[in-house]
């Protein structure tokens, strides 16, 4: 057993927080200098195998930030709601998997949430300064006063976690409990477990942790079992213990190798580059012109050779090009 | 009034002469270009396509996010940039049926390309005799149509607000990609045509009073002109003929 995090003490001391705004090392839409020390990168390892699908860790997240789920209707499966929304930060997906090799029928249940990129997408989309934070621990926090609600997030995020509310027009995902780590506890969900399916810790902790976990399923014949932390996205702060990690799909279409889009990339890399260059010359090219040729002015001998056309003169245009009847066909 | 010469050009089919074009003989000679209702349509186009720009540019870099205090603040900017998208669409859609005739390419707009560098050079005299738009004018007219159209294409797949559940994210990813490169593309032109019209002076009247001097009508669309000379108004409202 991983030993449990301690209730916090009643120290008031021990409720001033660990983390804040001088721990940043990215904030949307802003260059940041980042701190001269990185605090212990933390990680939730979610352990795939020991999941019992009870939905206590949904039920305590509900619970913790005081966010209160539709009543919906029963779909036929256990998913409830059907997806993540502005209220469900995290959601249990069940899948009924058969396996092609022991035909038997697996009943795959994975946490779905906000897995806290090293590199994260949503944050790299974000147009509104500071509405996207990352701390140096690895938590990236959603911060509402600055929250435009245009969806950028949502296209950014390679797992499609970011919802817009409804009412407040701005975006929500899991927090990591960031409230509740800067006071040295763990994520709410983590305490709400009863199988210790998910743990909390440094990420070099959940690391070995996992470690130790997959060599247990590897003895019992999960011989493919592993952790996912993909490396695409420079590694989680929300890990899975998988016991088919060489398919990540099979849970409920979970990315095998996720990543920035690269159309993400384009449209936030040479786009904006190209296009503020591209405004650039396009105006410089009009006052340099302006400055060379000067300007284009109407002449006396216009004026004079218009009047003369009004008044029914034949006026031949000025000694230009050859006119131009005589290349038409 | 005109005396018809008979070694004049004969006129192409005037499609670009437009309803409401006219001339008026005096000192100077002025010539009506445009009708109240073009230029009611032109400037609502107008305002609505520099909030578009600014509240667009807003987001579309950090340096620029103050923009949107122009517009009460980064969730008003979010708010209102589509729904002036909207107005926009439905001016220029207005303002494409008033013009879309009178731009349609002729063979004179090969030469007049040809003839470019002397137009910038300033050897107007050396441009062969246009209608009532240019090849350049022309250019601005069908590529800011054809942006327009890519631009509330693309701005109504990532309008998330009312439209969120009819395309993927996947398609919003190349919805965003496209409106923004589309939206560079549309500002640069719309540099083109402001600057042309800065650079050619008494241009402006014609989008304020409605029209211009005959002088300029004669500089820049001399062919136009002489149409208009020709081919005077046949009622009051000033149909042209064809
Ligand atoms: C014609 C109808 C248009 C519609 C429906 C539309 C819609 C949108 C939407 C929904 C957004 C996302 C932000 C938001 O939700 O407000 C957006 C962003 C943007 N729009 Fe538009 N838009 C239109 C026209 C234009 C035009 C004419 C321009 C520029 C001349 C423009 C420039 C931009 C830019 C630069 C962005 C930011 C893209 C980025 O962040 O990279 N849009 N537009
Ligand atoms: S909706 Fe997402 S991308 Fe847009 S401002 Fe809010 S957090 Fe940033
Ligand atoms: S999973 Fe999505 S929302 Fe969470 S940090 Fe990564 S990109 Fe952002």
């Amino acid at each position: 057993m991983f030993p449990p995090i301690p209730n916090p003490s009643v120290d008031p001391a021990a409720a001033a927080p660990r983390f804040g705004e001088k721990d940043l090392i990215r904030r949307s839409a802003s260059t940041i200098e980042p701190p001269a020390t990185r605090l212990t990168e933390v990680a939730k390892l979610i352990d795939v195998t020991k999941c019992i699908g009870c939905k206590a860790c949904q039920a305590a997240c509900l619970e913790w930030n005081h966010l209160t789920e539709e009543i919906g209707i029963n779909h036929g499966v256990y998913d409830n709601p059907m997806d993540l929304t502005e209220n469900t930060f995290t959601l249990m997906r069940f899948t009924e998997w058969v396996n092609p090799e022991t035909e038997n029928l697996e009943w795959l249940i994975r946490k779905d949430g906000c897995m806290h990129c090293e590199d994260p997408g949503c944050l790299k989309a974000c147009p509104s300064p500071g509405a996207i934070v990352q701390y140096s621990n690895g938590i990236v926090d959603f911060q509402h006063e600055n929250c435009i609600g245009c969806g950028y997030c949502i296209k950014g995020c390679p797992f499609n976690i970011p919802r817009i509310s409804k009412v407040d027009h701005t975006a929500y995902k899991c927090t990591l409990c960031s409230d509740r780590v800067a006071v040295g506890q763990g994520p709410a969900c983590q305490k709400a477990c009863p199988t210790q399916a998910i743990v909390f810790g440094t990420k070099e902790e959940m690391k070995g942790w996992a470690d130790f976990r997959i060599k247990d399923l590897k003895s019992r014949g999960f011989e493919n079992a592993g952790l996912y932390d993909p490396q695409g996205v420079g590694g989680t702060h929300v890990m899975y213990v998988l016991h088919h990690a060489d398919q990540p799909s099979i849970y409920a279409g979970l990315p095998d190798n996720p990543r920035i889009s690269p159309i993400v990339e384009t449209w936030k890399g040479i786009t904006k580059y190209m296009g503020m260059a591209l405004m650039g010359v396009a105006a410089a090219a009009g006052v340099l012109h302006y400055l060379v040729a000067g300007p284009n002015k109407v002449t006396e001998e216009d004026e004079e050779n218009a009047e003369r056309l009004a008044g029914g003169a034949t006026v031949p245009p000025p000694a230009g090009p050859a006119p131009l009847e005589g290349r038409r066909s | 009034m005109t005396v018809h010469d008979p070694k004049a050009p004969v006129p192409e089919p005037a499609d670009d002469v437009q309803s409401g074009d006219a001339v008026h003989p005096g000192h100077p000679v002025t010539v009506d270009r445009y009708t109240v209702g073009a230029r009611i349509n032109h400037w609502i186009t107008a305002v609505s396509l520099v909030l578009l720009a600014l509240s667009g540019l807003a987001l579309f870099t950090p340096k620029l996010f103050f923009l949107t205090g122009l517009f009460g603040g980064g969730q008003m900017t979010r708010i209102l940039h589509p729904w002036i998208g909207v107005v926009l669409f439905c001016s220029f859609a207005l303002l494409f049926v008033r013009f879309w005739r009178a731009n349609l390419p002729k063979r004179v707009d090969a030469e007049w390309l040809a003839h470019s560098s002397d137009l910038l050079a300033g050897r107007e005299e050396k441009m062969p005799e246009v209608g009532k738009y240019n090849a350049g004018q022309k250019f601005v007219f069908w590529s800011m149509s054809a942006l327009i159209l890519v631009l509330i294409t693309s701005g109504i797949v990532m309008w998330d607000q009312y439209f969120y559940p009819f395309t993927t994210i996947e398609q919003k990813r190349i919805a965003i990609l496209v409106h923004s490169a589309t939206a560079i593309f549309a500002i640069c032109v719309w540099i083109v045509h402001v600057y042309a019209a800065i650079w050619v002076k008494g241009t402006f009247s014609a989008m304020t009073r409605g029209n211009v001097t005959g002088g300029w009508a004669w500089r820049h669309h001399r062919k136009w002109l002489r149409e208009l000379v020709h081919k005077p108004a046949k009622s009051g409202t000033g149909t042209p003929a064809e």
